[in-house]
């Protein structure tokens, strides 16, 4: 376990480079820092020492790769490339283009991003999974028609109305919380349960429907059958045969996305004025704050490679005959 | 006064020619979005004419094909196509002072649509006004007869510009309305007995009901704004009926970066194995690493720039909105082919091993030709399924796009920008509802008759179910 664990570890580092390679390109080859100068200030007259102040600020100023005139290891390491791109392996993100440590910005915005999405993380999972247990359990039933027929609609709403309509709703037709806003602690409540129940809201479609599929597939099953012919009700069967084995598909989907909680929602933290990380990214974007955008990039894919080998190791967890070697 | 000329709207023999006095010339505008959608016409032609003559091909559509609820979704999606292939026909029209030979075009481009629809484009009123309504939003200062000033809402320009007295407006509505959906039946009715037409009877049913709608709708936006107008007095109708295009163009042209990528790439993978396998799986391990929503924002950022510092590449504005939403495109395919192709990978890899393939591997047969007769044609149920199932997803990630601000140019009707022009009006007392109403009624529309359809070609696509 441990010699597969590493060997995921080392297998992660060519793909982390290869996301690196690619930001890279995307964020100095196709457009030279000159052009985001020159976007920057405003396209028409703006002079070439406008710009060359502007990179050196940044540290834009340095050749791409190989720095040529610099002696040593420095040829290497006094490049856009090595202080911009690899030092994200080391979690340097640099600073953004208001001077700010891009870490610091990160380690502190976490927590309100965590504090919207795992809670709907918990609870819509465990909602999903009721649901999709329930039309199983009244499988070929108008109740299930029913419920596929909802999951289909739900899933067919632009996730912006939800989080529109349930701001004018509850907040501003019901006055129940606040429309936007957060607060540190326990106080911060009142501004994280809407969002959350409209996150929970707007995946039950496409999730319970997901999940009955994998329910479905498991209950035409021989074990499922053996189960029934020794007398289990059906309801015993659906959750500790069923469910059980159903584990490895819906693992699968759901740990992956653990990690990711971290970097929260972008729509519902800027609509709801959480200052998590989603709402960072979002006014990176809208700025043109490059280095953010990078910096969000290289930690969303390290994000994801965790969540993929925290996935591996969760099977091992559920299912005994899965051995990691 | 331009529109008041007689203008041949499907004019081809005139194409080119400069015939003043009597017709407005225009020129064709072939934008770069129309190419691939044409492209993707010609090619979904080819298709249709290929299965058209294998019967093995046509079952699994036969089996569609009895599903009413494939087929009533069918036919709303057909009216949305039909909305948006007449709005993909593009042209200039000349201006009418032009001076020696070269005859100067107008830089707005327009579209076939937008020529039927015209009432609908030019009737712009000052600001909002609410569905149906005669009158402004907001009260205005306005001198009446007498010379006295009152504030007053000040009656709409064209918006039940026929009615002398505001108050006949509701009886108005009721009479049009009944007269438009009856003359809409009516006429549905009789196109069926003209055709012949033979269908299940929720087909005839939706045709009615759709038929109703059209005729209602028609009625009424002859001379009423049926969904009201925005923050500078457009129609919302206008608009959302524009957003269409924008939608299925989103959720097609993907289709033509994702297609090739995934085939190739993920049988390949699949056949060849070694080196080529791992080769292609760290190249879609590498992409589909990164969050899509980030990759997308990097990559729109970038093009952004790009566009804004070449400003010369582009005659029209819409030729550059139009180059964005193919950008637009071309990253979406590039973010979303690697789903396709990680599943096309594993269904070779099951498929290589068959006896078919073994035995065609030991008569000689190259790899080439193993791969075009033998696994190409037994993963296309794959690719079908998946892409129909990719079209939904598609047309709402562009509204989502639009907001965080890497969607289309600003300038280009999508149910994006009408949802993130609308989104403050919510805030306004009287509130103002009706944009965004109308860009998430007509989403919703479009996704639900996709999603229901695609839910249908995958039921009948699918091997995996069993069927008696």
């Amino acid at each position: 376990m441990i010699a597969y664990l590493i060997r995921r570890i080392l297998y992660a580092i060519p793909i982390l480079i290869g996301v690196n390679l690619l930001t890279f390109a995307l964020f100095f080859v196709i457009n030279t820092p000159d052009d985001m100068a020159r976007m920057q200030l405003g396209i028409k007259r703006v002079t070439p020492e406008a710009i060359e102040k502007w990179k050196l600020q940044r540290g834009y100023d340095k050749p791409m790769m190989i720095n040529s005139a610099a002696a040593g290891t420095g040829k290497l390491t006094d490049t856009i490339f090595w202080q911009k791109s690899a030092s994200m392996f080391v979690l340097d993100f640099g600073y953004s283009d208001d001077g700010r440590s891009i870490s610091r910005e990160i380690a502190t915005r976490m927590g309100p991003s965590l504090a919207i999405a795992l809670p709907t993380f918990l609870i819509g999972l465990v909602i999903y999974v009721s649901f999709a247990l329930l039309m199983t359990l009244f499988r070929a039933t108008a109740l299930d028609i029913a419920g596929v027929a909802l999951c289909v609609l739900l899933m067919s709403i632009s996730g912006l109305f939800y989080i529109i309509g349930g701001q004018f709703l509850i907040s501003k037709l019901w006055h129940l919380v606040p429309i936007s806003g957060y607060d540190g602690g326990l106080s911060s409540f009142k501004f994280v349960v809407l969002p959350i129940v409209i996150g929970v809201i707007g995946g039950i479609g496409s999730s319970s429907r997901w999940y009955r599929t994998i329910f479905l597939e498991e209950i035409g099953k021989d074990y499922v059958r053996t189960a029934r012919a020794k007398g289990l009700s059906e309801l015993r069967v659906l959750f500790t045969h069923v469910l059980k084995n159903a584990m490895i598909p819906i693992l699968t989907g759901v740990v992956v996305v653990i990690p990711l909680l971290f970097m929260g929602s972008l729509l519902t933290e800027s609509f709801f004025g959480i200052p998590g990380l989603g709402s960072y990214t979002i006014d990176a974007i809208n700025a043109q704050d490059f280095s953010v955008v990078r910096a969000m990039v290289f930690l969303g894919s390290l994000l994801y490679i965790v969540g993929l080998i925290l996935t591996d190791v969760s099977y091992t967890m559920v299912d005994p005959r899965v051995r990691l070697q | 006064m331009l529109d008041s000329r007689p203008t041949p709207s499907r004019g081809q023999a005139l194409r080119g020619n400069d015939v003043r006095g009597c017709f407005v010339s225009f020129m064709p505008v072939i934008l770069w979005s129309d190419a691939l959608v044409f492209l993707l016409l010609a090619a979904c032609g080819a298709v249709t004419w290929y299965v058209r003559r294998q019967e093995h091909l046509l079952l699994p559509w036969r089996r569609v094909a009895q599903s009413s609820v494939a087929m009533v979704s069918l036919l709303v999606l057909s009216l949305f196509l039909l909305v948006g292939g007449l709005d993909t026909l593009h042209y200039r029209v000349a201006l009418q002072d032009n001076n020696g030979d070269r005859t100067v075009y107008s830089p707005e481009v327009l579209s076939v649509f937008d020529k039927l629809v015209e009432p609908l484009r030019l009737h712009t009123e000052k600001t909002y006004s609410a569905p149906l309504a005669v009158t402004l939003y907001a009260k205005e200062s306005i001198t009446d007869a007498q010379g006295r000033v009152v504030r007053e809402y000040p009656r709409l320009q064209y918006g039940g510009a026929h009615l002398s007295d505001a108050a006949q407006r509701d009886g108005d509505v009721v009479q049009r309305a009944l007269m438009g959906a009856a003359s809409g039946v009516v006429l549905a009715l009789l196109l069926f007995f003209v055709a012949n037409f033979k269908a299940r009877r929720a087909v005839v049913v939706a045709t009615l009901i759709l038929a109703a709608l059209i005729g209602m709708t028609m009625n009424l936006a002859a001379v009423y704004h049926v969904l009201g107008t925005d923050k500078v007095g457009q129609d919302v109708l206008y608009l959302a009926l524009k957003s269409i295009r924008t939608g299925l163009i989103i959720g097609t042209v993907t289709t033509l970066v994702t297609l090739p990528l995934a085939l190739f790439l993920g049988v390949a993978a699949g056949y060849f194995r070694g080196w080529v396998d791992d080769v292609i799986q760290y190249v879609y391990t590498v992409l589909s690493s990164i969050p899509s929503v980030l990759l997308i924002a990097a990559a729109v950022l970038m093009m952004q720039v790009t566009i804004d510092t070449h400003p010369g590449w582009f005659d029209t504005a819409a030729a550059r909105a139009d180059l964005r939403l193919v950008f637009l495109c071309l990253i979406l395919g590039m973010t979303s082919w690697t789903g396709l192709c990680r599943l096309l990978r594993g269904e070779t890899l099951k498929l290589r091993e068959m006896e078919y393939i073994q035995a065609a591997q030991s008569f000689g047969v190259s790899s080439l030709r193993i791969l075009s007769r033998h696994i190409m044609p037994n993963v296309m149920h794959i690719i079908l399924i998946a892409l129909v199932m990719d079209f939904s997803a598609l047309v709402l990630a562009e509204a989502v796009l639009s907001y965080v601000g890497v969607g289309v140019d600003p300038s280009m009707i999508s149910f994006g920008t009408m949802i993130n022009g609308a989104r403050l009006e919510m805030a306004r007392e009287p509130m103002v509802w009706w944009a965004l109403v109308a860009a998430f009624g007509f989403m919703l529309v479009l996704v639900l008759a996709a999603n229901l359809f695609a839910d249908a070609v995958r039921d009948a696509f699918d091997p995996r179910l069993n069927r008696t």
